[in-house]
């Protein structure tokens, strides 16, 4: 009898798919590269296994990358900055100290994904892949100048994140890809950075947008070194807001300032007007994440 | 088991607050719910429903479904039987058992997303799933209408072509029919003394338009039936139900069947509210397995609860009230048009005649429309219709208030309704405690700390709810250790088999763990009305006092024997039977229970209520909240709900009960709400996007029992469980007005329509 492969209108049970455990990146690779869209990688399988689910897409074939040392890693030095594998899961990224006091934007984003029960599973990396426009650790990660590193069967390539993203869904990996972790440039001096996001309610919500800023002060303390501002939520993508982020570079922390900035961040913002909330409502969201991420940020920065 | 004692109450047992019977079952997943049964040879069975909101059906071809491997039937409207009009009552709803057949599998049209059109049996679930896809539906799809306003409109499509305004111009009277065709399906009128004349003369007049939502109860338990038509024609329907003699009289009538033929076994629930009354896929489970001989089980999925089961009405409402400069209310209007969904059945006239109850009026008209539109049919939800009207009402009187210059309470204290003050409808009150709950919240700690803050502000409204009386049926049985079994009819929500079994253990003098409460089924047990319209514990707890009443009158015969006196000189008297000849002959309950056996057999008894004395009941609430001006967030800082509970019978499910509907009141408030597309889909049918409020997002809900005694019941009992629901919406409405400065008129306040009033504002 042929293997059933129902698809679920939110049914009971998964459909039938084979699971492998490859124990490196090549192996897992190979696999990938043989089946194309009819695999499909897990990490912590919060995103895969409900879209499984619901029928969202048809695979023969689900990769655990658990199993991979490399997508384990959590690592950090001056030289290379932070290594997180791309199957780290939440939880050990925002219980890890050096995570902790250096990069408390990526604190602020992994710890309000979904529940306690949720981050001692889901993965940023898996955020990553999954692309979804309100994934809640984007922004943070394109506001701290991430960059993915990706492995395929012609070799390794890092991708700046903020050029990661392509649509709902979609990135830059090819169908041999995967992920293989995310690397982040040690924080310069006075330096801070800090995520929000917005819902309704406090918990279990989808962002109705979300907005991460990066700020680099003078010594003193008082003026912009430079600031990258990243928004989510408010389009297919996340989007880097340069400009609103450029445009601080040199000037003066003050309120009007940071208003130019977040002025600046809504012309990025592009919504749609859905049951999570509408285009006036986000573009204005945006303008207060973005002035309320800086003023945390130069918290931050002020130590 | 523990029974904390209340000093307060005047009872041993009643006022207290033992853990529950069933507690243990629930906590540790040993309780059966419906999805939890297996029965040999089962069969799973899955609904198709329509992709649209409004389509003519124009041909099902199911033999590509049924031809598919491990597909044992398919059934469509074909099977029904023809159902004729009739009115059923479902206590708190009504509706008609031919569009019930209709609801259950469309007829000739499908007039919502998600109408069942089509049903599988097969053998496992996927295989249901899969075959769903080869029945091929022909659609004609034609416009919906969404909102009552769209209904109304001039030219509207008509949902059902041969309906007529039914035009109720009074109380108990079928009124008038029009004879047009119209999506008004019937409108009902309350009115007294001049209203017109009363607001030419008054020194403020409020009058504000109001729109809200369709929302749903949101239990946590899908709906599930298993049904089994044995071969000699017996039907068995094991169901989630709130009810289960109201489940087999629907389905009687469905399939033409006497309902002595119909077993219906009532599992235990996962939350009701109103919305477990109707059987959606009972008839349907039935017609599969009488088509394949085996018993065929089907459970809803979360989707299919939100699209295909009974949320409550959107609506469209005005109000109007006027007063003089002394703080007393000239005249009210009150206008409400209600969704019914795709079949008539609103519950506006509930609305209509709760909404000014706590007011003494001279001067009123209230009007009220049961609209159908193309969503799902309404069903119960907690004092049904009662909530949007006092949102409307209760806000208005707020801003009378404000523009008076006076205490929202004070302006109230001064209009409240009495004992022998007649409401709207003209049913006259009898012992009632508005007065009671305004002054309670005037001494309230809540309402004496002042509220300071930026943008922070407090609401107050008050909310009243007719409670149900309904028969029911008690049984209660003495076993020879000198426990007590009891069965009763009525499905347990809530705690109800712990609340009865308390009325039963203050009448006995032992303690509620002496008893043994059990819900029976519709051959075990006489009939008792759904669990609904906070009638349980009142009426069944009538039942189950009169049950162990001629328990005792029959073990005081037992004790004259023994004795050898007459039964009226036995007296009982705390637990024990006692001779008025002779004081050296006494026996205790329990001993006498033990000696059944040698002196005629075994007792037991049962007895039915049907009472007319209901306890109806006013509830007030106080509501502080702060409003993040910047994102439009709303934050419940604080909220105290306040009830004229009667004498409480389970102290804590009483204060739980009002904690219960607070929450879900300020869910509906807030963010709670049926979000449609323009061609009728209900975009948000997950709890993710239904936005529901989670314990993250409310503060603890204070509780103040206000205890008056309901005349109607030996403990004086009143019903407590719908109230709690209808002050919210108005609370939070005008405690963010205070915050903000700004009405809104618009349900639910979320922050995007927040955002928007505040820049108008501007
Ligand atoms: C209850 C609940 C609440 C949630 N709340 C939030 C929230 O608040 N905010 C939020 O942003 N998200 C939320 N999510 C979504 C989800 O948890 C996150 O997106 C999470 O980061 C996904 O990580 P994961 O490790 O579970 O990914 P997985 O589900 O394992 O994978 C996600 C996608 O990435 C692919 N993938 C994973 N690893 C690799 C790899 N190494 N190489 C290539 N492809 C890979 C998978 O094939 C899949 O397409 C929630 C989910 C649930 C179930």
């Amino acid at each position: 009898m042929q293997a059933v492969n129902t698809y679920l209108r939110g049914g009971v049970a998964l459909q039938d798919f084979e699971f492998l455990s490859p124990k490196t990146i090549e192996e897992a690779v190979s696999i990938k590269a043989a089946a194309g869209n009819k695999a499909r990688a897990l990490a912590g399988g919060t995103d895969v296994l409900v879209q499984l689910k619901v029928g969202r897409f048809d695979i023969d074939q689900l990769i655990d990358m658990k199993n991979i040392p490399e997508l384990n890693e959590l690592s950090f030095s001056e030289s290379d900055g932070l290594t997180i594998g791309a199957a780290v899961p939440c939880y050990k990224i925002y219980e890890d100290p050096t995570v902790r006091s250096s990069y408390p934007c990526i604190v602020d984003s992994s710890e309000l994904i979904g529940s306690i029960q949720i981050q001692g599973r889901a993965s940023l990396g898996g955020n990553v892949v999954n692309s979804s426009p309100s994934g809640d650790s984007l922004p943070s990660l394109i506001a701290l100048n991430g960059s993915a590193v990706i492995q395929g069967t012609s070799g390794t390539r890092s991708v700046p994140l903020e050029e990661f993203f392509t649509g709902p869904g979609r990135n830059v990996m090819t169908e041999d890809e995967l992920l293989v972790s995310l690397n982040f440039p040690a924080p310069s001096k006075n330096s801070g950075a800090a995520f929000l996001r917005f819902i309704p309610r406090n918990e279990m919500d989808i962002a109705v947008a979300n907005v991460a800023s990066s700020v680099t002060l003078t010594a003193d303390g008082k003026n912009f070194e430079s600031a990258r501002i990243s928004i989510g939520a408010v389009g297919p993508t996340p989007y880097f807001a340069k400009d609103a982020g450029d445009l601080l570079a040199g000037q003066e922390v003050n309120d009007e300032n940071i208003a130019k900035a977040a002025e600046a961040a809504k012309k990025y913002a592009s919504p749609i007007t859905d049951m999570r909330g509408t285009i006036e409502q986000r573009i204005h969201l945006v303008g207060v994440l973005t002035k309320r991420t800086l003023d945390i940020a130069i918290q931050r920065a002020r130590g | 088991m523990t029974s904390t004692s209340n000093p307060k109450s005047k009872y041993n047992v009643v006022g207290t607050s033992p853990i529950r019977h069933d507690v243990l079952g629930r906590v540790t997943g040993k309780a059966k719910y419906g999805v939890d049964l297996r029965l040999t040879g089962m069969l799973f069975g899955k609904t198709l429903r329509s992709p649209h909101a409004h389509a003519r059906i124009r041909k099902i071809d199911t033999s590509k479904a049924e031809a598919h491997p491990g597909v044992r039937a398919v059934v469509t409207t074909s099977d029904m039987p023809i159902v004729n009009d009739e009115v059923a009552d479902f206590g708190e709803t009504m509706a008609n058992y031919r569009l019930l057949a209709e609801l259950c599998l469309a007829n000739g049209k499908v007039l919502y997303k998600g109408h069942a059109v089509a049903a599988v049996a097969a053998d496992d679930i996927h295989i249901a799933e899969e075959a769903l896809d080869l029945i091929e539906v022909e659609y004609e799809v034609l416009p919906p209408v969404l909102t009552v306003q769209q209904a109304m409109a001039e030219g509207a499509p008509l949902l059902h072509e041969v309906m007529t305004t039914r035009d109720v111009a009074a109380r108990f009277t079928r009124g008038t029919d029009t004879g047009v065709a119209s999506n008004i399906a019937s409108r009902i009128v309350f009115q007294g003394g001049d209203p017109e004349a009363a607001f030419k003369n008054s020194d403020v007049v409020v009058e504000r338009e109001f729109n809200t939502k369709m929302v749903h109860q949101g239990y946590i338990e899908p709906h599930n039936e298993t049904a089994f038509w044995a071969p000699d024609g017996h039907l068995t329907i094991w169901t989630s139900t709130q009810g289960a003699f109201g489940v087999r009289t629907q389905i009687s009538k469905t399939l033409g069947l006497p309902e002595a033929h119909v077993k219906v076994i009532p599992m235990e629930v996962g939350g009701g509210f109103g919305g477990k009354i109707r059987s959606y896929m009972g008839p349907t489970a039935a017609l599969l397995s009488k088509k394949t001989g085996r018993p065929v089980k089907i459970v809803m999925n979360r989707k299919e609860v939100f699209e295909s089961s009974g949320p409550t009405s959107g609506s469209n409402m005005r109000a109007k009230i006027g007063a003089n400069k002394d703080g007393k209310i000239t005249a009210a209007e009150v206008y409400l048009a209600y969704e019914a969904g795709a079949y008539p059945g609103s519950p506006v006239a509930a609305g209509a005649s709760t909404c000014l109850s706590p007011y003494n009026l001279e001067n009123f008209f209230v009007e009220g429309l049961d609209v159908v539109v193309n969503k799902p049919q309404v069903s119960a939800y907690r004092a049904p219709g009662s909530p949007g009207a006092a949102l409307a009402v209760e806000t208005v009187i707020d801003e009378v208030a404000e523009k008076l210059g006076i205490d929202p309470i004070d302006f109230r204290l001064k209009n409240a309704t009495k004992e022998g003050d007649r409401q709207v409808s003209g049913v006259v009150f009898p012992r009632i405690g508005c007065v009671e709950v305004e002054e309670a919240i005037k001494n309230s700690d809540h309402y004496n700390t002042p509220l300071e803050g930026k943008n922070r502000g407090r609401g107050t409204a008050m909310g009243w709810w007719f409670n149900g009386g309904n028969a029911s049926t008690a049984m209660v049985t003495v076993n020879s250790d000198g426990t007590v079994g009891l069965v009763t009819g009525s499905v347990d929500l809530a705690g109800t088999r712990t609340a009865i079994s308390m009325q039963v253990a203050e009448v006995l003098g032992i303690t509620p763990d002496e008893i043994y409460p059990s819900v029976g089924d519709t051959d075990s047990i006489g009939w008792t009305g759904p669990s609904g319209g906070s009638r349980t514990t009142f009426s069944t707890g009538i039942a189950a006092i009169q049950a162990t009443n001629l328990v005792l009158d029959e073990m005081k015969k037992r004790a004259a024997l023994l004795w050898e006196t007459q039964p009226d000189d036995v007296t009982f008297e705390n637990n024990s039977f006692i001779s008025n000849k002779n004081s050296e002959d006494t026996i205790s309950f329990k001993d006498l229970a033990g000696k059944l056996m040698g002196t005629g057999g075994p007792v037991s008894a049962s007895s039915t209520s049907n009472p007319t004395q209901v306890g109806s009941a006013f509830g007030g609430h106080i509501c502080d909240v702060e409003v993040d001006t910047d994102t439009g967030k709303v934050t419940v800082l604080r909220y105290t709900a306040l009830q004229d509970v009667g004498q409480a019978a389970h102290q804590s499910y009483c204060e739980s009960q009002v904690q219960g509907g607070a929450v879900q009141g300020i869910g509906w408030a807030l963010n709670e709400e049926y979000y449609y597309t323009d061609d009728g889909t209900m975009a948000n049918s997950t709890f993710l996007d239904y936005r529901m409020p989670t314990t993250l997002d409310l503060p603890m809900i204070d509780t103040i029992l206000v205890e008056v005694p309901n005349p109607g019941h030996p403990f004086g009992i009143r019903g407590v469980g719908e109230v709690p629901i209808v002050p919210p919406l108005a609370a939070v409405a005008n405690a963010i007005a205070d915050a903000i400065g700004v009405r809104l008129t618009e349900l639910p306040m979320n922050p995007g329509s927040i955002l928007a009033a505040l820049k108008d504002k501007k």
